[in-house]
């Protein structure tokens, strides 16, 4: 697929990003991902040529405090209901599948 | 689509004049009629709602309270946890997830007697505005089902519009109650940034998720702010404080109060029936004896932007957690790795999948200052915009939505239109601020138009006792 001059971002990139994000695109998602991920970064343009020199970043409405609770045993899930939701289980515990490749 | 309010439901189930049951069974009889036709649910209960109302009428039998919401048939959008019953946010992923834990808000309701009806379609995490994104197909608007009804929380806007519940909840990142409330003409608070506990809401973007009502009165979201606010220590974000006294006051009026119409919302962009209709709400306030005048909020023009590189980028974080290993689906594989991106791939829709890669490039390496930071920045911004309006100003106006209700298909096509529904709403959700919409009339296609008043920061009793004389004088 060719790309208009401007675009803010590359097939390449798309396909670096999914990667990172866990996730397998067909081409033609690719092709769609590409042109609709540009289309939206070239609306941002108007954020990104702000200049914001002084300007401290906000990542929250208000400012946050760590809130820590008094250390003693309170209610927690069950752990058995918790597991109910699991697709694999064994011995009480998440089963996983390997990590590296390796068969169990 | 006439609903008894929830008060009057209330009042007539705690003396015992009516019977929770009757009530619940009036609105299951709406259900089974419409449901069909709008799909505002993803799961109606309708054995336990009726299970629920004989428990309070066996309570009020006995010379119990069951509370303020007794016998209120309520509809829950299907993304607050509910202890055992399916929660799928109407996505493929968690399509078969039963919570081990109710949301906080749940168990308020619950306990203030609360009938809970059903789960209501979403767009798919919340992600969308107009319910087009739901796994599981799209709800209908109730004034005219070949239109959307809004979203992300269009189930539970067509809910209460079509009378299947006296009330919902929803949950708003960018407008996700107030877009929809406007189109399908009822009331839609999205509460201040931390009033209401999120505990048990699925996260989409943790800093600007809220959750707030659909009624269709304004005492009746006063009411249930009143339920389901206040501090909750199984949210760290809550704000520790009680619930806001709410209902007390509500019809003292609009004299004397500072009302701004907000310049840079009521622009471009903006269809001339729905801006007119603001003009008209505004002559209104102007009647019942606030003064209104132009505010400006310049940084407002930025937030659209700066919104959809922020809350993908929380997107992008929070929904890393659906990996197929502790819950939800899973697609099976050789290693871990492949178990992910099998699970994530066949899990998540289109328009998940576009907001995880946006919110993944916008924090990589190069690019995180060019577009993430400054977004930050842009929110400075806008928070100063606005702490700068309020000084000459109680509360602002606006439009809710840019249009009226629009026809299934018409923008899904280009991600970037349908953003644009989210331009009046979004701001309000980056300065943490509570926000209504209000019906005001309707617009040059017959359809329902919402106006929106703004607030400042717990601002909510002023916003309402404003929303009140709007609904009071709307055409």
């Amino acid at each position: 697929m060719t790309e208009p001059p401007t675009a803010r971002i590359s097939r390449d990139e798309v396909v670096q990003v999914a990667r990172l994000a866990r996730l397998e695109l067909t081409d033609e998602e690719l092709d769609l991902f590409t042109g609709q991920l540009a289309g939206i970064l070239e609306h941002a343009e108007d954020v990104e040529a702000l200049d914001v020199e002084g300007i401290e970043p906000t990542s929250h409405p208000f400012d946050l405090v760590n809130v820590l609770r008094a250390d003693v045993v309170g209610p927690t899930l069950d752990r058995d209901e918790v597991l109910t939701q699991a697709p694999a289980v064994e011995s009480n515990r998440f089963k996983v599948p390997p990590v590296l490749g390796e068969e169990p | 689509m006439s609903a008894t309010t929830a008060q009057e439901i209330a009042a007539a189930v705690r003396s015992g004049e009516r019977s929770a049951v009757e009530v619940v069974r009036e609105h299951l009889d709406r259900v089974s009629a419409r449901e069909g036709e709008l799909h505002a649910f993803n799961l109606v209960l309708a054995d336990e709602a009726v299970a629920a109302a004989e428990d309070v009428d066996r309570r009020v039998a006995a010379g119990e309270d069951p509370g303020p919401l007794a016998g209120v048939p309520i509809a829950l959008k299907d993304n607050l946890a509910t202890r055992g019953i399916p929660t799928t946010c109407s996505s493929k992923i968690l399509a078969d997830w039963r919570p081990p834990y109710d949301a906080t808000v749940v168990t308020r309701l619950r306990e203030a007697g609360a009938v809970f009806v059903g789960k209501t379609n979403l767009d798919e995490f919340a992600m969308g505005s107009s319910t087009e994104n739901s796994a599981f197909g799209p709800s209908r608007n109730p004034h005219d089902p070949s239109r959307v009804p809004g979203g992300s929380s269009g189930g539970s806007a067509v809910a209460v519009a079509a009378g299947f519940a006296s009330l919902a909840l929803g949950s708003d990142t960018g407008g996700s109650i107030r877009q929809p409330a406007a189109l399908c003409g009822v009331v839609g608070v999205k509460p201040t940034y931390g009033m209401v506990s999120r505990y048990g809401l699925v996260a989409f973007a943790s800093s600007l998720d809220q959750i707030g009502p659909f009624t269709t009165t304004v005492a009746d979201a006063a009411l249930v702010l009143e339920v389901i606010g206040g501090h909750d220590p199984m949210d760290s974000t809550s704000i520790p404080q009680a619930a806001p006294a709410l209902l007390d006051g509500l019809d003292r009026g609009v004299e004397g109060l500072r009302i701004g119409i907000v310049r840079e919302l009521n622009d471009e962009g903006i269809d001339a029936d729905v801006a007119g209709r603001v003009a008209e709400a505004a002559a209104a306030l102007e009647a019942a004896g606030a003064i209104v005048g132009e505010a400006s909020v310049p940084a407002a023009t930025l937030g659209l932007s700066a919104y959809y590189l922020i809350a993908p980028a929380e997107a992008s974080s929070n929904l890393a957690r659906y990996d197929g290993i502790r819950y939800g689906l899973r697609v099976d594989g050789p290693t871990a790795g492949d178990v992910f991106e099998r699970t994530r791939t066949a899990g998540f829709g289109a328009e998940v999948k576009r907001r995880i890669m946006l919110g993944t490039y916008a924090l990589s390496a190069g690019y995180y200052d060019a577009y993430y930071g400054k977004a930050l920045k842009v929110r400075t911004l806008i928070l100063r915009d606005f702490a700068a309006a309020y000084e000459q100003f109680d509360l602002l106006l606006s439009p809710t939505s840019p249009c009226e209700a629009f026809k299934l298909g018409d923008k899904t096509a280009d991600p970037l239109q349908m953003y644009m529904n989210d331009v009046c709403t979004i701001p309000s959700n980056l300065a943490g601020q509570p926000s209504v919409s209000v019906p005001f009339g309707t617009g040059d296609e017959g359809l329902p138009v919402g106006v929106q008043l703004m607030g400042p920061t717990l601002g909510e009793a002023t916003m309402l006792r404003a929303a009140a004389v709007l609904e009071a004088t709307a055409p």
